[in-house]
């Protein structure tokens, strides 16, 4: 093999890698808060909510759990129009981000919800606080806190599947890779320097999501001593 | 020659020192109960004996052959020394039977006939003949932990090592446990026990052994001991354990 | 250009499902492979071979699969091997694989209690013979439900061959949706063939799951 393998062209194009980053942070930060929303709320659903709500949600995380991103993510953006939903490139990522998150984190946060003791709701019951109430200022927290290590992993899990948004020309980092390399004939480095940078990207959203649970459970706990 | 000599024994994790130069050599025969408060070493010690701790100074051989940590010595070595632990430790893929015949026909090469016809033999004598094809979870802890000690006696050791064989057990099953126990001291098998029994400890032991953080604080007969102990912590020890 | 009926969809996609098959049974087998030599270096004795594969398991779980795909298809390329889709994409999942499978495993061989480490030990077998008799027989038992779970993955995972160029039913919809102008259809089709395949394999995992559950 007489390759010789060239990085120059990262003085012309680190530019495109930069907005690609920055999209690709954008879209995580999103499907990440939403995502999580919608996954709480899915959970409660499932476990406390009423009946029928719960068998709808159940249908929605298994319908997800069991169908490639990919797929959602063309079925909303080419498919959903027939319906008349029409979305541009960047909503249809973030809303198959959301809706892929969704699912996923409902499943773990259910898990943390129905390891919760029983006494606990009937504390909140002796409190005359209503379902909703006990739910939200006694279950909650220390269910998040139980299954946030699973929940971190989940987001850098949908951060690193969100690759294939440049598919439907979102203009993410695996699209800056794509550009360069239609430009430079560079494909191996442009892949290389890309996958290095998602890899840097997870480690640091893995190490804030963890930060951030710190500092979210250790102030409750101080604020609840 | 004793069949156990330990000398200037010493033993740590990381920075704490667990064992601090224990000397004890123990004869063919004897049956020697260590007690102590919990944490003073005792569990280290048999580990240290069984070679499943590194040792970190000091010396112990077994059978007139030195303590060596590579795999061959120490397979060698714990095939003479058995050990019983509180946990029972009983394979639980295995039936009872299995457990006591595994070892064998993996460690020793035995055929298979003969392993089964020593299993046989062993669950026979810890009074299970009849529990050969049970698995450990349909068994009480008090009939697991005598298949664990059927399965330590089916390696044909010189001795046993047991560690609080009876604390994991409810109390109207340690009985059982303790008559399979009495039985080898009566054969004449060497035992090295860690137990919180004291009255069995006073009726079925030549030489009673008190650890006091990490040393060997007091030894003798069990009568003297128990009725002359000479320094306080021992009266303290034996005055709370009553 | 005549009009491409519904049937005609269906049966293109059927026909094209047999690849997302048969590349997940490749990816799963080979990864499977791959993932128990690894585990035994990772569970192994020597330092440095474990350290190597935590390193091959984090860059292959903190790396996009769709940039594995990429890499191995131009890498393979420049190790002068005329590479197919099919080839890359075999390569590049039965990697990804495997760098997952060593993780779900060595959880599992773990997760057997020190206990049974210490009576084996005790009764004069060494490390080979513990693992063969004592521990990997009791953790291939723990291991089953999310093995089985896993593969759910994997097929999911071989949706994104399509990128590269490799015929699937993710491609194969692509290419009906862009001939019919019926991406609605052929997407949902896509989705629904999808989960026919991996919601058996979900059910079972979660049904081993609590058979192995119940039975402790
Ligand atoms: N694996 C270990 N790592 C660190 N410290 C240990 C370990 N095992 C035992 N120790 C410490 O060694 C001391 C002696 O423990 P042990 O021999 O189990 O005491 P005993 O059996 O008399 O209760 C204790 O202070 C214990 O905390
Ligand atoms: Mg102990």
């Amino acid at each position: 093999m007489n390759y010789q393998f060239n990085f120059e062209w990262i003085g012309t194009y680190w530019p495109v890698f930069l907005a690609g980053i920055w999209m690709t942070t954008k879209l995580i930060a999103v499907g990440g808060v939403v995502g999580i929303a919608v996954g709480t709320f899915c959970a409660w659903a499932r476990s406390l909510g009423p009946k029928w709500l719960g068998i709808i949600v159940a249908v929605y995380v298994e319908l997800i759990r069991n169908t490639p991103f990919l797929i959602q993510l063309f079925f909303i953006f080419f498919g959903l129009p027939a319906l008349g939903l029409r979305l541009t490139e960047v909503q249809a990522a973030m809303l198959a981000m959301v809706i892929n998150l969704g699912a996923y984190s409902a499943e773990i946060i259910r898990a943390g919800i129905e390891a919760t003791p029983k006494g606990q709701f009937e504390a909140g019951a002796s409190l005359a606080m209503s379902p909703i109430q006990t739910f939200r200022h006694i279950v909650l927290v220390p269910a998040l806190q139980k299954i946030w290590p699973a929940l971190a992993s989940q987001v850098v899990i949908v951060m690193l599947g969100s690759a294939v948004v440049s598919q439907i020309a979102v203009e993410d980092l695996t699209f800056a890779a794509n550009f360069t390399q239609s430009r430079t004939f560079r494909a191996f480095e442009a892949y290389f320097v890309s996958t290095a940078i998602y890899l840097g990207l997870a480690i640091l959203l893995r190490f804030i999501l963890i930060q951030i649970g710190h500092s979210i459970f250790a102030t409750k706990r101080r604020a609840s001593r | 020659m004793p069949l156990i000599d330990i000398d200037a024994l010493h033993k740590s994790y990381g920075e704490t020192e667990v064992l601090k130069g224990i000397d004890l050599h123990i004869k063919k025969g004897e049956v020697i109960a260590l007690i102590g408060k919990s944490g003073s070493g005792k569990s280290t010690l048999l580990r240290c004996i069984n070679g499943l701790e590194q040792i970190n100074g000091g010396a112990i051989s077994v059978d007139g052959q030195q303590l060596i940590n590579d795999e061959m010595h120490l397979r060698n070595l714990r095939q003479k020394v058995g050990m019983i632990f509180q946990q029972f430790n009983l394979f639980p893929h295995k039936t009872a039977g299995e457990n006591v015949m595994l070892a064998q026909q993996v460690v020793k090469k035995t055929s298979k006939s003969d392993a089964e016809a020593m299993a046989r033999k062993m669950l026979d004598r810890v009074g299970l003949g009849d529990k050969f094809d049970n698995y450990p979870d349909q068994l009480s802890g008090g009939q697991q932990q005598r298949v664990a000690i059927a399965r330590a006696l089916a390696m044909e050791p010189i001795a046993l090592l047991c560690d609080e064989v009876t604390s994991a057990l409810d109390p109207e099953l340690v009985g059982e446990v303790l008559e399979v126990v009495r039985e080898l001291a009566s054969e004449g098998m060497t035992l090295i026990m860690v137990t919180h029994e004291m009255a069995f400890a006073r009726d079925v032991c030549s030489r009673l052994v008190f650890m006091h953080q990490g040393r060997i604080h007091e030894m003798g007969a069990p009568e003297e001991v128990f009725t002359n102990p000479q320094t306080p912590e021992l009266r303290s020890f034996i005055g709370m354990s009553h | 250009m005549s009009q491409i009926g519904f049937w005609d969809i269906l049966t293109n996609l059927i026909f094209a499902t047999g690849w997302t098959v048969l590349l997940s049974i490749i990816s799963f087998i080979g990864g499977g492979i791959l993932g128990l030599i690894l585990l035994f270096a990772r569970i192994g004795k020597r330092k440095w071979l474990q350290h190597v594969v935590k390193v091959y398991t984090e860059v292959f779980q903190g790396t996009p699969l769709l940039m594995q795909l990429f890499l191995a298809f131009f890498g393979l390329g420049l190790m002068g091997i005329n590479v197919s889709p099919f080839l890359a994409a075999s390569v590049a999942l039965i990697l990804w694989t495997a760098a997952f499978l060593v993780e779900i495993w060595r959880g599992c061989v773990t997760a057997i209690p020190k206990g049974q480490w210490e009576a084996s030990a005790s009764l004069g077998m060494t490390y080979v013979e513990q693992m063969r008799h004592i521990i990997l027989p009791q953790a291939l038992k723990l291991s089953v439900p999310p093995t089985v779970g896993f593969s759910v993955q994997v097929v999911k995972g071989t949706a994104l061959t399509s990128i590269i160029g490799f015929v699937e039913v993710t491609k194969a919809g692509t290419v009906l949706a862009n001939a019919t102008f019926q991406p609605f259809t052929v997407y949902g089709l896509v989705a629904l063939i999808y989960f026919a395949l991996c919601y058996p394999l979900s059910l079972s995992a979660r049904k081993l799951e609590r058979k192995l559950n119940a039975a402790h």
